[in-house]
């Protein structure tokens, strides 16, 4: 295939084609149409949904405007974390350095609203004309009493993954400084979901109804106090493996808490999310709840996905979603509806998820790495998709080539996760793959 | 109250940025590059500046775009990001084959001090660029100016870098485009055809980031200025540049390098703007106004006038970009309500100069500032203090808007929540037709849904 560049090819694999392994974990080709973005964008999106805390962009306006409540990452109280803040630096920063600036700035913002905690993301530029962002941190720290963490995130020192490992570094100050060192019998913290829509309100709904104490969630709909205390708790459940395992397994060499990696998205991850946590603390009680959610849950949706399954089935998706966890969700739950995928493939997936998405696929699937705009659409024409699961940059590509689309990724305006999410996601993509405006396209 | 922080105590802040008015420079010159047929924007700096670029302009028009990334790494930020833009030329040219390539720096490679010249002309020597194909480039540091600034600095990388003089003049006109929709640019085209002018229009992003769906992809759209025309620009007898911030820079470029005399004309926006376009318009490309273009003037007018009783004395705060925010203010004055809050992210004592020659003798108490602490917090604080009828900027309004309780024109960059700024246009008397219908709307629902059961009327 011609519009597969010469050194991506180890990129690109057909099920039961293919011997190669998917390389991936490498950095883009410079001149590549790469849909991935920086090492401060990664860090922003983790740390970003914690809503009592200040969130201030250390750098030219840019970083900040564009990071500036995109996400829809939900709070059910405070909002600081949906404005935008920006040291806004200039020419004379950048000769003289920004130091005094951002100083400046902090005192003024700590000072007006008065925040939880925060946070300083250290920007390209920063880092080039060598400001001490840390010591600056420290003394705002203590002359105002608020701590004050230092997110140290030039864009080009990786990729958006090496943001995330950059945000746990930064929530890693904040785990373990209050409270006592106790832990707190049959709790959790629920790690690694953002509450898009609002899906955090249905998970710790579940959880709360087995008789599961939550301490924290890390970072949707996020309180600093809640994240000093989670090192009290027995369990972590960590979902977008992508983003935040390694704040789990920071924790859990540091304070011995245990985690378990789970999905909320499909009826089958769903449920085995509920039942991990209960089998983890060999408690029968918990079980025999999360038993009796379950039945509730899945003999009230299970009826309902029938007719969905029945429109949908024959109907083929491409997957290109940023964390690999999420599309080997996705896979199951298309299947679950009768669709089958044909494309599967991130930005940021590693060697073992690869492998658990190819022996998921069924023979004939592509998987893909780190692809760009021209390459997916020869492979989504290869494949004769019906719809593609994508994010912000997708979306629009899809509608030109008249196939149906579902944002799974910041900008769904509808909750995936649980089970009504899954009844959510089955509507979606009939309304989509149905859609009638699919009919004025001439080539489809 | 999302933004329930908001104080009215208002202090003056050296640096700080709450809520900007503004972006930086590099998402100017990808889309002023998208303006160009067959161009492929490259951003020469970290991956995210282009992802975030991207991204913003794809919520904005719902449409792909496309640019490419130098993707940096720690290696290039100590040792320069030379071996990566020659990467990045070749692999451009061999895989997405476009006829342009337009590259803009960004803050870190400007600070590592990567010379956009002496590398292209390295890729040039090293026969990366295939024959009859193009490298434009301009400096877009994000730390100088605003998207703005990196708009007009690309632009005038076109005139620079591409525009010729064969020493023969021929008797078409440059008119260069401001940071406007796609629309706006097509309602530019349409009045010139109708005046029977010869022009080149550029940078032209109508038929680019307005493509209709067929069903198939294509990665460069039909619409674009074209490179042959953006050559022979430098034979064009005249130059009209719409707007001081975003074109001014180019024609003054274009004069230098090939003789092209020019006027700068603010955006048309609103009666007297286009009035002026017109009239320059006429005069450049030695046309005569027709009945047509009376016509419509004369529609805009008319509605002006069958409407006044619901204008009169509103008071507006707007925000947003100096070319718009000059003639709007100017549109607001004749349609005799009060603009009386205006900020702009973008630097520039000019802006400052103008707004306080308009409205100081008919709106003393109007407060106004562009530049540093120019933000969406201060624009807040002011109408804590004082309350306002009508707002007018970019999607960000969106917070005080619901805060307030104050409706809401959505007009300018970006428009992330709602459409149709891609298809109608807010310049010309057409254009300004349109403003006005919104404006009423929107008085006009706020006072059906809160007036008194008695008060509530059928005809208005």
């Amino acid at each position: 295939m011609e519009s597969i560049l010469k050194d991506r090819q180890n990129q690109v694999l057909t099920k039961g084609i293919d011997s190669h392994e998917l390389s991936c974990d490498k950095s883009s080709l410079a001149g590549s149409v790469s849909q991935r973005a920086c090492v401060f964008c990664g860090s922003r999106v983790v740390l970003y949904p914690i809503a009592d805390a200040l969130h201030l962009v250390h750098g030219p306006i840019g970083c900040a405007a564009y990071t500036w409540d995109i996400r829809g990452a939900l709070s059910s109280g405070p909002q600081i974390h949906r404005l935008s803040f920006s040291t806004d630096i200039k020419e004379e920063q950048v000769v003289f350095g920004g130091e005094k600036t951002l100083k400046k700035a902090l005192i003024e913002l700590i000072d007006a609203y008065n925040p939880k905690a925060a946070f300083v993301y250290s920007t390209c530029i920063v880092d080039l004309i060598g400001d001490d962002v840390e010591s600056v941190c420290k003394s705002v720290t203590k002359t105002t009493g608020v701590e004050v963490i230092t997110v140290q995130a030039p864009g080009f020192a990786g990729t958006k993954k090496d943001g995330y490992k950059v945000a746990c570094d930064a929530l890693m100050k904040l785990v373990g400084s209050k409270g006592t060192n106790e832990t707190i019998p049959n709790s959790i913290n629920i790690i690694g979901d953002f509450n898009l829509a609002g899906e955090l309100y249905l998970l710790r709904d579940y959880y709360e109804k087995m008789g599961v104490h939550i301490v924290a969630t890390i970072t949707g709909d996020g309180r600093v106090d809640d994240i000093r205390q989670a090192h009290k708790a027995a369990l972590n459940i960590v979902q977008c493996s992508g983003s935040m395992s390694n704040l789990a397994v920071q924790m859990e060499k540091k304070y011995q808490i245990p985690n378990m990696r789970v999905s909320y998205f499909g009826i089958e991850d769903m449920s085995d999310a509920l039942y991990g946590v209960a089998r983890f603390f060999d408690n029968k009680d918990m079980m025999d709840k999360a038993i009796e959610l379950v039945k509730t849950e899945v003999s009230d949706l299970l009826p309902k996905l029938e007719f969905y399954k029945k429109a949908l089935k024959g109907k083929k998706a491409a997957i290109y979603v940023g964390g690999a966890f999420k599309a080997i969700s996705l896979i199951k739950a298309l299947r679950m509806i009768g669709v089958k995928t044909v494309v599967v493939g991130s930005q940021t997936g590693n060697k073992e998820d690869y492998l658990t998405m190819k022996n998921l696929s069924d023979e004939g699937t592509i998987l893909v790495d780190d692809t760009n705009p021209l390459e997916l659409t020869q492979l989504v024409k290869r494949t004769n998709a019906d719809i593609l699961i994508g994010g912000v940059k997708e979306r629009p590509i899809a509608y030109k080539l008249g196939l149906g689309f579902c944002d799974h990724n910041h900008e769904r305006k509808l909750a995936l996760a649980g089970y009504e999410g899954m009844l959510n996601f089955a509507k979606e993509i009939y309304g989509t793959a149905m859609s009638p405006v699919f009919q004025f396209t001439k080539n489809k | 109250m999302l933004l329930r922080h908001t104080t009215k105590d208002i202090k003056e802040r050296e640096a700080l940025a709450i809520n900007p008015a503004k972006t930086c420079q590099p998402v100017g010159a990808m889309y002023a590059a998208l303006g160009i047929h067959g161009c492929l924007p490259h951003s020469h700096g970290s991956q995210g500046c282009c992802s975030y670029h991207r991204s913003a302009l794809t919520r904005h028009y719902k449409e792909p775009i496309m640019a490419a990334t130098s993707s940096f790494t720690e290696g290039s930020s100590v040792f320069g990001g030379q071996a990566n833009l020659l990467q990045a030329i070749d692999n451009i040219f061999t895989i997405y084959e476009p006829d342009v390539i337009a590259v803009h720096s960004t803050c870190l490679s400007e600070t590592i001090g990567d010379d956009l010249t002496q590398i292209v002309e390295k890729a040039r020597d090293g026969g990366k660029i295939p024959e009859g194909k193009h490298v434009i480039f301009c400096n877009t540091p994000s730390y100088v100016g605003s998207h703005v600034t990196g708009y007009s600095n690309m632009v005038s990388g076109m005139v620079q870098l591409l525009s010729e003089s064969t020493g023969v003049k021929n008797d078409k006109i440059n008119l260069i485009s401001g940071w406007v929709e796609p629309s706006d640019m097509r309602e530019v085209k349409r009045i010139a055809n109708l005046m029977d002018a010869k022009f080149t229009l550029f940078p032209d992003t109508s038929d680019v980031v307005d493509a209709p769906q067929t069903g198939s992809y294509t990665m460069y759209p039909k619409g674009g200025t074209k490179v042959p025309d953006l050559i022979a620009s430098g034979d064009n007898k005249a130059t009209l540049a719409f707007g001081e911030w975003a074109t001014k820079d180019a024609a003054i470029k274009l004069e230098n390098k090939c003789k092209v005399p020019f006027e700068v004309t603010e955006l048309p926006i609103g009666v007297r703007a286009t009035d002026r376009f017109i009239m320059k318009l006429s005069k450049l490309a030695e046309v005569a106004i027709p009945d047509a273009i009376t016509t419509e003037r004369g529609r805009l007018v008319d509605m002006i006038t069958d409407m006044q009783q619901y204008l009169h004395g509103k008071r507006v705060a707007l925000w947003g970009d100096p070319d718009q925010l000059i003639p709007m203010v100017e549109f607001l004055l004749d349609l005799n309500m009060k603009p009386v809050y205006i900020v702009s992210g973008t630097p520039g004592k000019k802006m400052h100069q103008k707004l306080e020659e308009m409205l100081l003798p008919v709106v003393p108490e109007a407060k106004f500032k562009n530049g540093i602490g120019a933000d969406m917090y201060l624009m807040h604080q002011w109408i804590k203090n004082e309350g306002v009828d009508l707002l007018i900027g970019n999607t960000y309004g969106k917070y005080i808007s619901r805060d307030e309780n104050t409706p809401f024109l959505r007009m300018g960059f970006p428009i992330l929540d709602r459409v149709g700024h891609s298809y109608f246009p807010t310049v010309g008397y057409m254009g300004g037709l349109r403003i006005l219908e919104k404006i009423l709307g929107l008085i006009m629902d706020k006072q059906d849904a809160e007036s008194t059961e008695s008060e509530f009327e059928l005809v208005m």
